[in-house]
């Protein structure tokens, strides 16, 4: 029961890393209807800014400068690639992200090189003891960086404007063009609101507690275990982002104990298939409807 | 993945053109036939590295292309269907690992049963998801591939050391370096040998490929593709024809394993998700196919050609080149240069040409047989 419980602290402090990662998927397919494979390259680009930056400016400014360059990557991104494509189906754009995906990892990495730099400095590696519990400062610092987070983006997702023409252009993007609703700028901040929350989560991937290693192509590849998280919750549902990253958080911290390591991997991926073979759509995702 | 396909439907071109055709794919087999007599044998390694791509990526564009199912199990399959020639082919001296000695070709068609088998035992899972999810939930099958690559080190010989799969033969001809063979003064060695096993089944994939793309099989997986509520209306039984070209589409994937690890000469599964049959191979065939031309087979040997064929030329160039002179951390390195290409080669297809390299091909070659298709057969 007590292993049982310090796994479970273990997989929600990991759970909420990936719910901001998949947050980030479902805004973005919310908005358009694509698929960002290049979300890892997000998540590398913030914490490879931290790691050249943070010789002189610090740790918390070196943090900024990630979180808004990985934020400014997913803006280029969208600019410069996908708003010229209008025509194109958002299948083919998904194929896009992944050309960008493969050219921005490579490169950091390659950059990167040997080194395997630990980004989490202000939180690394102090566990604090409570009631025989170990509790990871990393994972606590996580899961009420994601709370913030998540709580102000529900918020301004249900009350401000740029909300309400987000869930428009979600329901009908055509519609909500002729409505008056900018497209433009509302597909804009999707991808800008995904691209910090890529820069936030690396600060907390790249920890001694979450995975044991620094920023490697290993973060690139721990960043992907949110794709089962935002596919198992749903796609175009931000509960189930939250609650698909969780579970894949959970799931990865029990199978490694009760199974083996090696398949950790794999069980996050295995409860996916699942959920799909049950709920096509996820567990919280708009199901298709076929018109003939 | 609709918008992207550009039209594969067979037509039957104008006759002087389709004379035309058959020439100039004929004039193609005898060059390659007669290549290992004149370069060299790293060059021919080259070229079955090219073929091996050029047989997964034919199988990868059926079933992304032609039946709209996206796909990034193919690595998975790789790992199927080298792991299963190994195991059925080696011989059973060795107590480390399991070995039944099977005759290799016999073994080969085993390992492209049993990846066949394995595509359709996906069936509950393809079936039901489109597009995207059943991208991200095929990725699964990487992930399940790594863990046994992992764990089940009787069969593929672990992660630190891998096996070595028993030489491939035919009717007691082996594909190696023994006894002496010699053509108009070359000697067939390895080399030599392993191109032409390449070639007799690059060629066997790719006629097989065209023949079920221009059949009723091929019309199925589009109509399927283009509107599963309306080809289901006409009659075409749906589930089966997506578990079928998924089936296929493996089993090309488990034949290019086998020629991976017959080229390799060894079979190492993965110690991490980025290796020989990991995302990135997934992604790389993935890239064939895009660039090629979603559905074109001859786009998928183009594709191959670039995405396999990059590496491995610029590394024969290296010297001469004079750019990949660093090593270690940060060297730039032919891998890198090529993934830089094939990555950049996806996003400009996707802005400007989504037929891929098929429909400028298309479009160079046939002024007449666009005019035709454009007429007659719109889908």
């Amino acid at each position: 029961m007590h292993t049982f419980l310090q796994l479970a602290v273990n997989g929600l402090g990991k759970g909420a890393v990936y719910a901001l990662l998949a947050l980030g998927f479902v805004i973005i397919f919310k908005a358009t209807e694509v698929i960002n494979f290049a979300h890892g390259s997000l998540v590398l680009f913030g914490g490879y800014l931290v790691v050249v930056t943070r010789e002189s400016l610090g740790w918390l400014g070196a943090s900024l400068v990630g979180v808004a360059g990985a934020g400014l990557l997913a803006v280029v991104v969208e600019r410069l690639l996908l708003s010229r494509t209008k025509l194109a189906d958002p299948n083919s754009l998904a194929l896009l992200t992944i050309g960008v995906d493969v050219i921005v990892a490579e490169e950091i990495v390659r950059r990167l090189g040997v080194g395997v730099p630990f980004l989490g400095e202000a939180w690394d590696a102090k566990p604090i003891q409570v009631g025989g519990i170990t509790l990871f400062r990393t994972h606590l610092v996580a899961m009420a960086v994601a709370a913030v987070l998540i709580t102000a983006f529900y918020l301004a997702f249900k009350f401000s404007n740029w909300g309400v023409a987000m869930r428009a252009q979600a329901e009908n993007r055509e519609a909500a063009a002729l409505m008056g609703i900018r497209s433009r700028q509302v597909t804009m901040t999707a991808w800008l609101v995904a691209g910090l929350l890529a820069g936030v989560a690396v600060l907390f991937l790249a920890t001694q507690d979450f995975s044991g290693a620094g920023l490697s192509r290993g973060t690139h590849s721990i960043a992907l275990a949110a794709f089962p998280a935002a596919i198992l919750g749903g796609l175009d549902s931000t509960v189930g982002a939250i609650v698909g990253g969780l579970i894949v958080g959970l799931v990865e911290a029990l199978s490694a104990q009760y199974i083996s390591f090696d398949f950790s991997k794999s069980a996050v991926f295995l409860v996916m298939l699942l959920v799909l073979v049950v709920r096509p759509s996820g567990l919280f995702g708009t199901r298709e409807s076929t018109r003939v | 993945m609709r918008a992207t396909v550009a039209g594969a439907t067979a037509n039957a071109p104008a006759k002087p053109l389709r004379w035309l055709r058959w020439s100039a794919w004929l004039v193609l087999l005898v060059v390659l036939l007669a290549l290992p007599l004149y370069v060299g044998s790293e060059w021919l390694k080259a070229g079955q590295w090219m073929m091996t791509g050029a047989v997964g990526a034919i199988g990868l564009t059926m079933l992304v292309g032609q039946a709209g199912q996206l796909s990034l199990a193919h690595a998975f399959f790789l790992l199927a269907g080298g792991t299963t020639y190994t195991v059925l082919a080696s011989g059973t001296e060795d107590g480390r690992v399991v070995g039944f000695g099977v005759d290799p070709l016999l073994a080969l068609l085993a390992a492209v049963a049993v990846t066949a088998l394995l595509g359709l035992a996906f069936a509950p899972v393809s079936g039901r998801l489109r597009g995207i999810y059943l991208g991200v939930a095929s990725l699964s099958l990487v992930f399940i591939g790594l863990y046994f690559g992992q764990s089940a080190d009787r069969l593929t010989g672990g992660t630190s050391t891998g096996r070595t799969p028993a030489p491939f033969a035919l009717f007691g001809f082996t594909f190696d370096n023994s006894g002496s063979l010699v053509v108009l003064g070359v000697p067939l060695r390895q080399a030599e040998r392993l191109w032409y096993l390449y070639l007799a089944l690059t060629v066997i994939a790719f006629v097989l490929a065209r023949g079920a793309v221009r059949s009723r099989v091929g019309r199925s997986w589009r109509a399927v593709r283009d509107h599963e509520a309306s080809a289901a209306a006409m009659g075409v039984n749906v589930a089966w024809a997506k578990a079928g070209a998924f089936a296929v589409s493996s089993a090309y994937a488990g034949l290019a394993g086998v020629m991976t690890v017959l080229w390799f000469d060894i079979l190492k599964p993965d110690e991490n998700e980025f290796g020989t049959y990991g995302i990135n191979v997934s992604i790389a065939y993935l890239a064939m196919v895009i660039i090629g031309g979603l559905g074109s087979i001859g786009g998928a040997l183009v594709g191959a050609l670039i995405v396999f064929g990059l590496p491995q030329v610029l590394s024969l160039y290296s010297n001469q080149l004079g750019i990949f002179t660093g090593s270690g951390a940060g060297a730039v390195t032919p891998i890198l240069v090529s993934t830089f290409v094939y990555g950049a080669a996806i996003i400009l297809v996707v802005l400007f040409e989504p037929g891929g390299l098929a429909a400028i091909g298309r479009r160079i070659t046939g002024g007449l047989h666009a005019q035709r298709k454009k007429e007659g057969t719109s889908r």
